[in-house]
């Protein structure tokens, strides 16, 4: 069984995001990157898949600047077989990752793609149900445990106040929800090893997939900041100042 | 231009967050109906049909749909969506499932979590785990949208719009719905309580935990939270946790206790309305945010804080 892990360079989930001055964006120069940590737990899972002896091959597989080559190399001294880079310049909405997603699908025929839920810099929470709409592959997101078998995997999905388990036909779409693992940090040795793992990389422009953006930015704004209030000396004090707040 | 909003319910009743989307969808067009898709959900469908400003309540009927699964709903409402300039979902755990699912069958972009409405293709949502606000203005000639329900207003009640069943769509071939555990507590859910309590590192084990936040929490009928820093050491389920991979809460009221205030932590409640933090160490960051600040530790400050609640009245 052949497993596709797509992960994503994103800003550091320590760092904080600071806006740039004439709001086109995030001042993301000189800023640590890392993998996003969704994706983290993806490729963790799908290396456990691979230990377990239900997987044999696990594929990453990055969309991005040269750089997320890095990004790829973590993957692989995770774990992963193998790895391959669609390089590109652009900044893709999700529906535009979604496609190129595919078309690196359509090549590879994998029988599981198991990805983050969400990416914590645009916090889209999209693309891995728009992947599974455009294969018309069925999906389990906000995964939270996996059981795979030949033909199906069970997963128990995080939903609003508990936990719903569904059982999805493969080939299909699984999302990583946080509490499903906590992800291995990769030893030295295997971080040398991942450095002789094969990595493709190819162009974007190679898929001949539409890619076009869809929505305009206007404008990037950093939100209102709230002010420091007041230091209250005892617990009464407190209570009294949140009756007159209103909030009790 | 018309509009689509799907409704949150548990087929008995429908949830506040619809009343929250129809007041984002009324700002982008006054043609508002209701698709509430589920199992024997009349009841919650009659509920939409009482909404103030909405048009007409559509209902659909299948097991799948009762199940929530999110081909079956996207597949219903891609065969809906030729009446409708925009269709929008409330983000929850449910809409954020099958709502891009539909965008992608429209061969649209998602507008995520918008948090305001600019004009009917221009839209403010957060980034970076709100670290920063985006504004995108859509060149789709469908709109699929989630609204982050905490930043509406609740539309108020007054309509009578019509009923009208439609048919349920081809359902979710390929999945099948095991089981569904939903947690049986008092207390409320996370991300629509009114009250937060949250507990930090400085708790030091899962029964000092319980033995802390969760009476205070009772006290206030409020939900109990948890900084990432406490639910790695042990002390919180994950599900308790607030920020940026966790939850993103905005109550009335949040109160930190023992939480030094981590950017992970800030970015997951910094919307809330009034924020109390108790922490022994006057320089913590969380303070910077809060509203009101008690420098204590949480030992002596939890049990005076409980004592003034009662004298108060709670």
């Amino acid at each position: 069984m052949k497993v596709l892990v797509p992960v994503k360079r994103v800003i550091d989930y320590n760092v904080k995001a600071r806006v740039k001055p004439d709001q086109s964006g995030v001042d993301l120069a000189n800023v640590k990157m890392s993998m996003n940590p969704f994706c983290e737990i993806a490729v963790e899972e799908a290396v456990r898949l691979k230990e377990k002896g239900v997987a044999t091959e696990v594929v990453a597989v990055s969309i991005g600047q040269a750089q997320a080559q890095e990004t790829l190399r973590t993957a692989l001294a995770m774990g992963a077989d193998r790895a391959i880079l669609v390089q590109t310049d652009q900044d893709l909405e999700p529906l535009a990752v979604a496609k190129v997603l595919k078309a690196v699908i359509g090549e590879e025929s994998p029988n599981v793609v198991v990805m983050g839920k969400q990416a914590i810099d645009g916090n889209n929470n999209a693309t891995g149900q728009m992947l599974a709409a455009l294969l018309d592959w069925p999906q389990a997101t906000f995964a939270n445990t996996v059981e795979l078998s030949a033909d199906k995997a069970k997963v128990g999905r995080e939903v609003d106040g508990g936990i719903q388990t569904i059982e999805v036909a493969l080939p299909a779409i699984i999302t990583a929800d946080l509490r499903l693992n906590e992800p291995r940090y990769a030893s030295l040795p295997n971080i040398m090893k991942a450095k002789k793992k094969p990595l493709d990389v190819k162009e974007l422009g190679s898929l001949g997939v539409d890619v076009a953006p869809r929505l305009k930015v206007v404008k990037v704004t950093e939100p209102a900041k709230r002010s420091a209030g007041i230091k209250v000396e005892t617990a009464a004090d407190l209570v009294s100042n949140l009756k007159t707040a209103g909030v009790l | 231009m018309a509009v689509l909003v799907i409704a949150d319910h548990d087929n008995a009743s429908l949830k506040d967050n619809t009343h929250k989307t129809v007041t984002a969808a009324l700002a982008v067009s006054g043609d508002v109906d209701v698709l509430v898709a589920g199992k024997d959900a009349k009841a919650a469908a009659d509920a939409a049909a009482k909404i103030a400003g909405v048009r007409k309540v559509l209902l659909a009927d299948s097991d799948a749909l009762g199940q929530g699964l999110a081909e079956a709903v996207a597949d219903l409402a891609v065969s809906l969506a030729g009446g409708y300039d925009a269709i929008l979902t409330p983000a929850t755990s449910q809409g954020k499932n099958f709502s891009p699912r539909i965008a992608a069958k429209l061969d649209v972009a998602q507008i995520s979590e918008i948090i305001e409405v600019v004009d009917a293709s221009t839209f403010v949502r957060p980034i970076y785990a709100g670290n920063a606000l985006e504004t995108v203005q859509s060149s789709d000639s469908k709109k699929v949208i989630t609204v982050r329900p905490t930043a509406f207003k609740a539309a108020g009640e007054g309509g009578s719009a019509s009923v009208e069943s439609v048919g349920a769509g081809a359902g979710a071939p390929k999945t099948t719905f095991v089981d569904q555990q939903l947690v049986k507590s008092a207390r409320p859910e996370l991300t629509g309580a009114k009250i937060v309590v949250s507990g930090g590192r400085a708790m030091g084990s899962a029964e000092e935990f319980q033995r802390v936040i969760e009476p205070l929490a009772d006290k206030l009928g409020a939900a109990v939270g948890a900084s990432r820093a406490a639910v790695d050491a042990g002390y919180a389920p994950n599900d308790y946790q607030v920020g940026q991979t966790g939850k993103v809460v905005a109550p009335e009221l949040y109160v930190a206790i023992g939480i030094s205030g981590a950017i992970q932590h800030l970015a997951g409640m910094k919307d809330s309305k009034v924020i109390v933090a108790i922490n022994k160490d006057g320089d913590a960051p969380i303070f910077q945010v809060a509203d009101f600040g008690l420098v204590a530790d949480y030992k002596a400050a939890v049990p005076e804080l409980m004592d003034a609640l009662t004298a108060a009245g709670k």
